[in-house]
């Protein structure tokens, strides 16, 4: 996983609430059994006109204008902007692959779906949560200028706008960690193997139904 | 110091602990299906790394699998590859895995608690967001993402935090025509679909006390609706005569230390929730979501809401652009809505009990689908379910009523199989999720309890099932 610590990049707005995982991925592109290939059909439904499965070539997909990130003004965006509740739903893990497979780095929203916001941070896709003000202010901002750009400084915490102004967000120490160093956890956790065995002999013993 | 049922589990699994709560948390019984764990068996493998307690997973196959006959196999080449993968993969690492065509083949939230593979006090996980349902028998159960299957394969453990708590109290008798599954919509309407995120949900009080366990999974499954990870219910004496005889529940001397042990799973009395609600259920309607989002919901006596009556800009949006996907006008009454098709099913809604209900209105209406009504699926929930059914002649009341009877599986809910609406479709469905495009892309969802699709089915229109009382029987 590649970390991440410092971005800046062109935002773009979902001004919408309550984005769920079938909609960033539907369930159609599921049935593939890699991690990868997922970023052509992130938003599939909202993005394309005609149905979409996966593999299906660019070059017989129709792109709906009216969507946002298919306007020019958004292409490259690398920062998402969103509502309340965004990744609500299913425990999907492709739909934060799609989002980083498109270009996304950086995700801000009001709120996040907890399996989300998780599965986020193991794929180097930081979620930011601001509050409804701030959000509101930033949609407003990034509509009124075209080319609208954020800086993130993971390590302080801090979202900064082109002219300064700083926006502070939390993150729990574990998952910033993931992102900043683009550790393998799963390797990790094996250096406590030790403790682990220890702990599953008692809990064993204490439990028969196990 | 007092502690919640959740506090309880929480504790008796935390290996260790650091000072910022970061918790390595055991996990005790760990669920798969083909979906969501290929991509974590291949990182084990190419890390060359073991699972490390195999006895400890549980593999089934749902979500692809076709309803129809399976003597051919699967006809979908792609979903044939990832039910395929499953079966490899666990075969490589010695799990136990039920295949399509297993006599304990199911979706994989109604296998574990019928098998007793889901019990009392465990930590459960698995790659699905209804996991949640299992936290009815007082278990501690929760979905995961692909990323963290491999670390449970991989470690037998979790890295994460304590939840906040939430307890939802359940007030008063529910009333005839209703069942948990309105229970469950109406207190997802009043907190949100976010009202539950960072929090595990109790459902406590003496609506919760008095349903039965397939009522208790229903109301735990629809947790994650609320924004909830987990939903939990105390153990017990219907948890305790649900679990005993299970095929895999421990026999004997060990039921009895187990039993023992487990009726002190519930809060204490004193016990503080960072939130509570309460609701009192004795005046509800059956309940029928209207848009895109399982909080859009109303009683079978209301109406579509006016998007203009909204205060709030965001809700305002969202509100209109729901009406908008699923073609209805604001104000219009929700017994006038007419379907096209019916699902009967799911982790939330395809248990035994559910059957009945849908059953017991058949048989009281009489009579066939109504003929706008173009397909009807009972999709029992795992083969022990159709064989129970089947036994009772509940195959029978829906086939004579023109429904089809199908083999076991996830089928309409997400329609990842050929079970799915086409584009402009509205179907009155027991399952969970109402969002744009779940249940076949640009289908039209309304959630409904089992009795309230039956009765809809015939009616070819949204109806009150109350007009069958006697035989819904308040379940």
């Amino acid at each position: 996983m590649e970390p991440l610590v410092h971005h800046e990049g062109l935002v773009v707005p979902l001004d919408r609430d309550n984005v769920d995982t079938d909609a960033i991925m539907p369930k159609q592109f599921m049935k593939s059994i890699a991690r990868t290939g997922f970023g052509p059909y992130l938003f599939d439904a909202w993005r394309h006109r005609d149905p979409g499965y996966y593999g299906k070539p660019a070059a017989e997909r129709e792109p709906e204008p009216g969507f946002v990130l298919n306007q020019p003004r958004y292409a490259g965006a690398s920062v998402l902007l969103a509502g309340r509740n965004f990744g609500c739903g299913s425990s999907r893990e492709h739909a934060p692959w799609a989002l980083q497979q498109y270009g996304f780095r950086v995700l801000i929203a009001e709120s996040f779906a907890d399996i989300f916001f998780n599965n986020c941070c193991r794929n180097g896709l930081l979620p930011v949560r601001l509050d409804a003000a701030r959000i509101e202010r930033l949609m407003a901002a990034v509509d009124a200028q075209p080319g609208y750009r954020l800086r993130v400084d993971l390590p302080a915490q801090t979202v900064t706008t082109a002219d300064g102004e700083s926006h502070p967000f939390d993150i729990a120490p574990a998952l910033k960690a993931l992102l900043l160093g683009g550790l393998d956890e799963t390797g990790a956790t094996l250096e406590l193997a030790d403790q682990i065995r220890a702990f599953e002999a008692a809990h064993l013993a204490r439990s028969p139904w196990l | 110091m007092a502690r919640t049922l959740y506090d309880k589990i929480f504790d008796a699994h935390a290996v260790r602990t650091d000072a910022d709560g970061t918790t390595l948390l055991y996990i005790d019984r760990h669920l798969l299906n083909e979906v969501t764990s290929p991509q974590a068996f291949e990182a084990l493998r190419n890390e060359q790394r073991p699972v490390w307690r195999p006895r400890a997973n549980l593999a089934v196959a749902d979500h692809n699998v076709p309803t129809t006959d399976r003597r051919h196999g699967i006809a979908d080449p792609v979903s044939r590859i990832q039910v395929d993968a499953l079966r490899e993969n666990c075969g490589r690492s010695g799990i136990e895995h039920y295949g399509m065509d297993d006599a304990r083949q199911g979706i994989v939230h109604v296998v574990g608690p019928e098998l007793g593979s889901t019990l009392p006090g465990m930590t459960i996980v698995c790659g699905d967001s209804h996991t949640s349902t299992h936290g009815a028998l007082g278990a501690l159960a929760f979905g995961i993402g692909t990323s963290e299957i491999e670390h449970v394969l991989a470690t037998q453990t979790l890295i994460t935090r304590r939840s906040r708590t939430m307890r939802v109290t359940l007030d008063g008798v529910l009333p005839v025509g209703c069942s948990a599954k309105d229970a469950a919509l109406a207190v997802i309407g009043v907190l949100g679909t976010a009202g539950g995120t960072g929090h595990a949900i109790e459902f406590a009080g003496p609506v919760v006390r008095a349903l039965s366990m397939e009522g208790r999974m229903t109301l735990c499954n629809m947790a994650i609706e609320a924004g909830a990870r987990a939903g939990l219910i105390a153990v017990d004496d219907t948890t305790l005569d649900y679990c005993r005889s299970r095929a895999l529940a421990p026999r004997g001397d060990a039921w009895e230390r187990s039993a023992l042990a487990w009726r002190a799973l519930r809060s204490d009395d004193d016990a503080r929730f960072d939130a509570e609600h309460r609701l009192d259920v004795s005046r509800l309607s059956p309940q029928v979501t209207w848009g895109t989002s399982p909080e859009m919901v109303a009683g079978i006596d209301g109406a579509v809401p006016d998007p203009a009556s909204i205060d709030d800009a965001g809700r305002r949006a969202s509100y209109a652009r729901a009406l908008d996907y699923m073609g209805l006008d604001a104000h219009t009454r929700i017994d006038s809505i007419a379907i096209d098709k019916v699902f009967i099913g799911s982790c939330t809604n395809g248990r035994l009990d559910d059957l009945r209900a849908a059953a017991d209105v058949l048989r009281a209406a009489g009579g066939r689908l109504a003929p706008n009504v173009r397909l009807a699926l009972a999709v029992p929930g795992s083969q022990q379910v159709k064989r129970d059914a089947e036994a009772e002649g509940l195959h029978e009341v829906f086939l004579a009523a023109g429904f089809e009877w199908r083999e076991p599986g996830c089928s309409m809910c997400l329609a990842m199989n050929p079970d799915r609406l086409e584009a402009g479709e509205r179907v009155a469905s027991t399952s969970n999720r109402n969002f744009e495009g779940r249940q076949g892309a640009g289908g039209r969802s309304h959630l409904v309890s089992p009795a309230m699709a039956a009765a809809a089915a015939l009616a070819g229109h949204f109806t009150d099932v109350r007009r069958f009382a006697r035989a819904a029987g308040g379940r």
